[in-house]
């Protein structure tokens, strides 16, 4: 794998977000991700490098993927992991985030991996608490975790990202995981292209050194990937679009809007996946394109070296 | 009251324009009684003891048009004592309140409520708005005549917006028989629907909803057309943005209004928000650099008549959440006119103009005889050594809240003395 020099130490006490990161805190924690792999698939999963740690899952949206990777990424690696059921807490009674903060702070935990609704929830937390937060999406300002093991997927299977052609289409605006990879495909020195029709592009988002299309043929032309994003069900109801059908003919990904691709183009998905909507269910099932299954194997090895690397 | 005269003095005072060094008279009485360069040693009493101001400003006291103050309903975030005092320590001298209070202020009863209060706890003058439409709901507009006989000084809902044009028309229309001023908060609700900055690069990158500036050109726009059939008396409250000073520019020619901005438009722009300060969640947002060099240009020019602090005091509970769920809006009533300076001291407004938008300016428009040094009338003003440094501290803040936009702002000028009435209520 093509993963540059070796950083021995991040330069960030939290993982806020991609933005916040260097070109070598990037391949450290690619490095030790690409280092669980194998671990992963082998028999006996775990270790004890976080023996004794305590992890604090704190999810105030709804999360199947992400919550359990990050789950699963503690235990493998040892460490006491407790997610706390929002829904059963203090914070339904009204407790704000500060409050819930110092609670769980004064538990001495060693790392809090916070999922929220509000952009800039894991920024507030991490001002409030003595451990490390690691940011599991926040509103629609990051996800760097995502980001991370979309680059790993992709460094998987292409060997490399500098100079690689890459597409992400759809609902851009309300997207996260749209922001996060914009920042980190761009830092590694791949060429960014957004698809979304103008309802659903951020104001200005070409001054992060993209190129914007609204036309998908056009957008994806020559990439050698092209990353679909799930789009919420909602957005047909406050007038962003007319409706599913236009919406997939438009910037669903097809056969023949993907044949403006390169040949050897790989498909991705952070899910879950709209089928019909969004992506072509034949081709979210082309193991040969779509490597969504990897992405989520991936991103276990990437939360186990996030974790690694941040409690330390 | 002993009779005082102050000498060596940099009178500024806009409404006379006078602009020169001299001197000022309080009578025993409170009025002012001379003023200007003939006040001077020459000519007052040998026996009599003259204060030197070496040089110092006297401002005519100023007028604050928008200003939030807890009572009644929210006296834990300011009541009309700390909003006194806060105000005097900034040589605001009168202010205009809002009516978004709990209950709000929308009909005679609580009228008298508000004026006993203001005239029973605070030592400046206050102007109390009422709603133009009851509970501020856009829909049945306030009994103006009545409301107004009871010294309500004009109508606006505050931080809200008429956004019904056939409501907004028939209040025109009673505004016009009744000679009553109308202060509109220009923003249309579906394009800054859950909007909480700028529209734009910021708003991109902190994944923040943003409040695109035509949500505010469109109200004007309107506003503004509908102005043009309806005479009445029409303030736009505060704006943002570049493209409206461009559009009150073009419609100044054809229709009569008045325009205010808040200091913080003019002082901060959206790069200020940095990290998720809350602080600086406004309304209208802050937006770009140029939006705020193109706003400080059209005070300059004359496009913009009043700045006003916007005064909004939130406890520290509605200001520690996440920004989405942060309350809006800056206290700023006592940094008002140090943050003004710092346009004169960078050169970027001439300091007549500042002074002039801080008093006769809004008093014309609300019709008073404040904002000025007219001999005969009260001696409200305020002493100024417009070159002292000092830095905005939290804890240094009079106001009952402390949520200021501009904390560790390291400002130029300060003042020194307040008079109303002739007495000296703030000392540095």
């Amino acid at each position: 794998m093509a993963i540059k020099t070796k950083a021995i130490k991040i330069s960030q006490k939290h993982l806020l977000g991609i933005q916040d990161l260097s070109i070598s805190d990037i391949n450290l924690i690619l490095n030790e991700a690409s280092n669980f792999i194998a671990l992963n698939k082998s028999k006996n999963k775990k270790l004890d490098i976080l023996k004794g740690k305590t992890q604090i899952n704190l999810f105030f949206e709804p999360s199947t993927r992400t919550q359990s990777s990050f789950e699963l990424a503690g235990k493998r690696l040892g460490a006491d992991v407790m997610s706390m059921n929002i829904n059963n807490s203090a914070i339904k009674k009204g407790e704000t985030l500060i409050d819930t903060a110092m609670t769980l702070n004064a538990m001495h935990p060693d790392i809090i991996v916070i999922r929220h609704q509000d952009s800039g929830a894991c920024n507030l937390l991490s001002q409030k608490v003595n451990c490390s937060v690691l940011n599991a999406g926040d509103g629609r300002r990051e996800h760097p975790t995502q980001a991370l093991l979309d680059a790993l997927t992709i460094l998987n299977r292409k060997k490399k990202i500098e100079g690689l052609k890459i597409a992400i289409c759809g609902d851009i605006l309300h997207s996260r995981v749209a922001r996060s990879n914009i920042y980190l495909l761009n830092m590694l020195g791949a060429e960014v292209n957004i698809v979304a029709p103008t309802n659903l592009m951020p104001k200005d988002i070409e001054k992060f050194g993209v190129n914007i299309f609204s036309d998908m043929k056009k957008g994806v032309k020559d990439c050698d990937i092209v990353m679909m994003l799930r789009l919420q069900n909602e957005r047909m109801t406050s007038s962003f679009l007319s409706s599913n059908r236009e919406y997939y003919e438009y910037y669903g990904l097809t056969p023949d809007k993907l044949d403006y691709a390169r040949k050897d183009c790989i498909i991705m998905h952070p899910g879950p996946m709209n089928r019909g909507i969004e992506i072509d269910t034949k081709l979210a099932d082309d193991t040969n394109m779509s490597v969504v299954k990897e992405q989520v194997e991936l991103g276990v090895a990437v939360r186990m070296a996030c974790l690694k690397i941040f409690c330390e | 009251m002993k009779k005082k005269y102050f000498i060596n003095a940099n009178i500024l005072d806009p409404h006379n324009s006078v602009n020169e060094v001299g001197g000022l008279i309080v009578g025993e009485n409170g009025l002012i009684e001379g003023v200007g360069k003939k006040v001077n040693l020459n000519n007052i009493p040998s026996r009599e003891k003259a204060i030197d101001l070496k040089g110092k400003y006297i401002f005519p006291g100023l007028v604050d048009m928008r200003v939030f103050v807890g009572e009644p309903g929210f006296e834990y975030k300011e009541n009309f004592r700390t909003l006194s005092n806060a105000a005097l320590s900034g040589g605001v001298t009168s202010v205009v309140t809002m009516p978004n209070t709990d209950p709000i202020i929308d009909n005679v009863s609580i009228v008298d409520f508000i004026k006993r209060r203001g005239r029973d706890k605070s030592k400046i003058n206050i102007f109390p708005t009422a709603a133009l439409t009851k509970n501020i709901e856009g829909l049945n507009m306030t009994e103006f005549g009545l409301l107004q006989s009871k010294g309500i000084i004009g109508f606006t809902d505050g931080i809200k917006t008429i956004q019904n044009t056939r409501v907004m028309s028939r209040i025109m229309n009673s505004a016009k028989d009744l000679d009553s001023l109308i202060m509109q908060h220009a923003e249309d609700y579906e394009l800054a629907k859950n909007g909480m900055i700028n529209d734009g690069i910021i708003a991109t990158k902190l994944g923040l909803q943003g409040i695109p500036e035509i949500a505010e050109t469109v109200i004007v726009e309107r506003d503004l057309t509908l102005l043009e059939s309806i005479k009445c008396r029409y303030h736009i409250s505060q704006i943002s943005s570049g493209k409206t000073v461009e559009i009150i520019k073009q419609r100044r020619q054809s229709v009569k209004f008045s325009v205010g901005v808040s200091i913080n438009n003019l002082s901060l722009n959206e790069n200020d928000i940095g990290d998720f300060k809350t602080f600086l969640k406004l309304s209208p947002p802050l937006r770009t650099e140029e939006d705020r060099s193109h706003l400080v240009q059209g005070l300059k020019d004359g496009i913009i008549d009043v700045i006003v602090s916007d005064h909004k005091p939130e406890d520290e509970e509605q200001k520690r959440l996440t920004f989405a769920q942060a309350a809006t809006g800056a206290t700023g009533i006592e940094t008002l006119l140090s943050l003004c300076l710092e346009l004169y001291h960078n050169g970027s407004v001439k300091l007549d103009t500042i002074i002039q938008a801080l008093t006769s300016n809004p008093a014309k428009i609300l019709k008073i005889n404040k904002g000025n040094l007219n001999i005969g009338n009260d001696a409200d003003f305020c002493i100024v050594d417009i070159n002292k440094p000092w830095i905005v501290k939290q804890e240094n803040l009079i106001s009952k809240s402390k949520n200021t936009s501009i904390e560790n702002r390291k400002l130029q000028g300060k003042v020194i003395n307040t008079f109303v009435k002739g007495e000296e209520l703030f000392k540095l």
